[in-house]
């Protein structure tokens, strides 16, 4: 079969098609040619494998939450246990997440092999953890189209343009989120994404939903801006009930555990826990940044505290480390290794930077209830300008030497 | 002041097929080369013809544009072809050897006399100047430049690389004469760099005149690159020589018995070998003599020099003028299906500085029979932090390497380029999960570099 493809066959044209699915079944027989003739048994598949790996236990918790507030809003009872009903949930879990894997998978994949046949390169690995990252941070209730008109932005624009794998100089995956995020405003955030059968059940008159809002435990936390929360009807404003209101919706327990509201892979901080444990265990993930951005994201929540005011900046530090997207982006989407900073001390201070304007988006900036993306993006357009510095500290360490000797 | 500095960073690549300290000698072999691809940048002009007969150090060729600086053959014999490639560039000068040869008869030349002019005058007659190389750059000497420092490195950190301790055991007094030769070379010092992780042999401990340093450390710690940057830094204008341990007890045998001889112990490594040991042999000769009845496999790489930085040759190729080993792995030239030996192979049979495969978390101190395969397909850089790791220097790897990519002279200087060698690169290149030739990237750089500013 390979003739056909080869240089000058008659399917010459598609040889990068062919060789990424045969590169993708056998390592190929290529052998060094040029300086060290033995190579390290790790290449780029290795690598971005084991990323996907690290988020399959994101990938499960999530499609288990997503089946179980869909049941939520189907039955429209907020009590309902989590742990009951499994199978059922899984299967409305699946329903839901398994056509936005494939549509991203899809839509992506399909690009990236167009640009493959007209650059004449195969496949390059980066978009393998891309498309299964794009449907995570998506809400579960986002119409399929817009994942694939999101997933082509985000190839397009946020990569190809620049030259493909490791030339992007935004996350991906963010890049498609950030695209849906202030072109379909409505769809990504706010009271009514969460649960697609709310919405029709309260425009039927449903009824026993009091106490019931459907937005995120963030879209709740950004109400709190007006110091007041509606409880059975009612509206309170004292800053203690407040809270209390807060976290019987939202127990810090819940906010750990994930059994919450949110983006289908980012509720659950243990599972986010449990990919960072692979990365950093396989070296993968850099322990800097992920360590860096949560101390950032603490310290500027114990700043905020300090300032005091309304509830919001009242919330403990350690919550904000749990709830919304923050440790998934701290986890997964901080540490590309492309888009974040390069060099050792980079890491630190990128990390710490975006962990601090995360938690900064999201407390001070009413119009955005989730800062982790911005924030992430943000960083990933200074992280060369943090470089620059770090690089430039090397070249004075230099010329000292050279004025001194 | 010696000064012993520990190094963090590194790898020792664990290959089989390590030396015993067995050492048998060789029968000379019928031909040999003197390869003028092992001077980089040099360009030959042939002295001796085709046809002509030559005497042991007789000039082969000198260097086109340095004409002091001359090759000399290793014995007698009778040029048998000029092997050409590309461009008709002189790739070997190959030498028929005389049934008869003699090692013997010069008189001694007595160092401690003579000055440094008069020293490297010898040196560059006799054809022994091409050991001493020059950092920065990474060729042949320049004789008419001032070093700083002489640097020597008693030791090979390299994969399977020949233990110095043992090859120049009972070799002090041509060691010593050695150093005392390249003493008169420089107005600075010469450093000897001790392996701070084993004892040393008394022919290093012994050395006088010189400055004794130790350093310890992982593989790049014996890359005399490392040394220097460690113990006494290059900067820009600055130029600094080193010579090979061996290559210095070959200098000193010079003084001592007048004669020029190019014989040399070298390992011979690998895990395709049946009996690694040590040989004694002859700069330039053609390996089949010394690996006839040796290699236990058909397809196999042969490689003049280490894994890292080795050149590879053929059955019957020659020797390399720098190369004190010769390692023999398997090609890697098949397919290898995904689950059992690709890339989502479990990994326990390969080798490697990430985490990211079994044998990083079960293969304790196992030594890998690995082959020539590049594992993966040629990517743009995407890991970061991972070059660092086994880059000992206060140099930043990857980025003075895309400097070197996009001919960036300002670029490669601020960020260290007079430092470094393409060997000091090699293990950045075995690590790179990008499979990206870093070693070439950095020559060419140090061409680019060489070409415009020096």
């Amino acid at each position: 079969m390979e003739p056909k493809f080869a240089k000058g066959g008659k399917l010459e044209k598609w040889n990068p098609v062919f060789e990424s699915f045969s590169t993708l079944a056998f390592t190929p027989a290529e052998v060094t040619k040029k300086g060290a003739h033995i190579r390290d048994g790790v290449d780029l598949k290795r690598t971005m494998m084991t990323v996907i790996i690290a988020l399959v236990p994101c990938l499960l918790f999530g499609i288990y939450n997503t089946g179980h507030w869909e049941m939520v809003a189907q039955y429209g009872n907020r009590d309902l246990p989590f742990w009951d009903h499994q199978w059922d949930k899984i299967w409305e879990g699946l329903k839901v997440v398994l056509p936005l894997v494939v549509v991203s998978y899809g839509v992506g994949l399909t690009i990236e092999f167009i640009f493959g046949i007209i650059k004449g390169h195969s496949l390059h690995e980066g978009f393998l953890v891309s498309g299964l990252l794009i449907p995570l941070i998506m809400p579960a209730d986002v119409p399929l189209w817009m994942v694939g008109v999101a997933t082509a932005f985000a190839v397009i624009i946020g990569k190809e343009i620049f030259g493909g794998t490791g030339m992007n100089i935004l996350n991906v995956a963010l890049t498609a989120r950030a695209f849906l995020f202030f072109g379909y405003p409505t769809s990504m955030s706010g009271d009514k994404v969460w649960m697609n059968t709310l919405g029709d059940r309260l425009a039927n008159g449903a009824e026993n939903l009091d106490g019931f809002s459907g937005a995120t435990a963030l879209g709740d936390l950004a109400t709190f801006m007006t110091d007041q929360a509606t409880v059975a009807g009612q509206v309170i404003t004292d800053k203690a009930a407040v809270m209390t209101a807060y976290t019987n919706n939202y127990s810090l327990m819940d906010s750990i555990i994930g059994n919450i509201p949110g983006s289908i892979g980012e509720t659950s901080m243990i599972a986010c826990l449990i990919g960072a444990l692979v990365l950093i265990a396989t070296g993968v993930g850099s322990f800097r940044i992920m360590a860096s951005f949560f101390a950032g994201g603490y310290i500027m929540g114990i700043l905020l505290n300090a300032l005091g005011g309304n509830a919001y900046l009242d919330l403990p530090a350690h919550f904000h480390l749990a709830i919304g997207g923050f440790a998934f982006g701290a986890v997964f989407m901080a540490t590309d290794p492309v888009t974040a900073a390069q060099t050792a001390t980079g890491k630190i201070i990128y990390g710490l930077l975006g962990g601090m304007i995360a938690i900064m988006i999201r407390v001070l900036n009413p119009a955005y209830p989730e800062g982790v993306m911005l924030a992430i993006l943000f960083m990933n357009v200074m992280a060369p300008i943090i470089d620059h510095y770090v690089v430039q500290a090397n070249i004075k360490r230099r010329l000292k030497r050279l004025k001194t000797a | 002041m010696s000064k012993t500095v520990k190094l963090r960073k590194g790898l020792d690549i664990r290959l089989l097929g390590v030396a015993n300290k067995i050492k048998t000698v060789a029968a000379l072999p019928e031909t040999i080369a003197i390869k003028p691809t092992d001077f980089h940048g040099m360009v030959p002009k042939m002295v001796a013809k085709e046809g002509d007969h030559v005497r042991m150090g007789d000039v082969i060729f000198h260097d086109k544009y340095n004409e002091k600086i001359k090759y000399a053959s290793p014995a007698s014999g009778t040029v048998q072809s000029v092997v050409r490639g590309a461009k008709r560039k002189i790739m070997a000068v190959v030498i028929k050897l005389d049934a008869e040869q003699n090692f013997e008869g010069g008189t001694p030349i007595d160092v401690s006399s003579m000055s440094g002019d008069q020293v490297k005058e010898k040196l560059l007659a006799s054809g022994l100047w091409p050991f001493i190389k020059q950092r920065p750059i990474d060729i042949v000497a320049n004789p008419d430049n001032e070093p700083k420092a002489i640097f020597i490195s008693a030791f090979d950190s390299s994969p399977l690389a020949p233990d110095y301790d043992y090859v120049l055991h009972g070799r002090s007094k041509e060691f010593q004469a050695g150093l005392d030769a390249l003493t008169k070379l420089t107005s600075g010092k010469v450093h000897v760099t001790l392996n701070d992780n084993a004892p040393a042999d008394e022919t290093f401990t012994g050395a006088q005149g010189v400055e004794i340093n130790k350093i310890r450390g992982k593989h790049p710690a014996g890359n005399v690159g490392t040394q220097i940057h460690h113990f006494d830094p290059i900067n820009k204008g600055e130029f600094v020589w080193v010579v090979n341990a061996q290559d210095v007890a070959i200098i000193g045998r010079y003084f001592l018995t007048g004669v020029y001889n190019l014989k040399r112990k070298i390992a011979i490594t690998g895990s395709e070998l049946k009996d690694p040991h040590y040989v004694d042999t002859i700069i330039g000769a053609n390996v089949s003599v010394i690996l006839d009845g040796q290699i236990t496999t058909d397809n196999v790489r042969i490689i003049s020099g280490n894994v890292l930085t080795g050149e590879k040759i053929e059955n019957d190729g020659y020797l390399g003028f720098y190369d004190n080993q010769i390692t023999v792995i398997p090609e890697g030239d098949e397919l290898k299906f995904v689950m059992t030996k690709g890339w989502m192979s479990p990994g326990l049979d390969k080798f490697s500085n990430n985490r990211l495969l079994l044998s990083a978390w079960f293969g304790g101190n196992k030594r890998y029979r690995m082959d020539t395969n590049t594992n993966g397909e040629e990517r743009a850089f995407v890991i970061t932090g991972e070059l660092e790791k086994v880059f000992p220097f206060d140099i930043l790897p990857m980025q003075l390497t895309k400097a070197a990519i996009t001919d960036d002279i300002d670029g490669m200087e601020n960020l260290g380029i007079y430092e470094v060698a393409p060997e000091d690169f090699a293990l950045c290149e075995y690590v790179c999960t990008s499979k990206i030739n870093i070693q070439d990237k950095i020559r060419q750089g140090l061409d680019l570099i060489h070409k415009e500013c020096m």
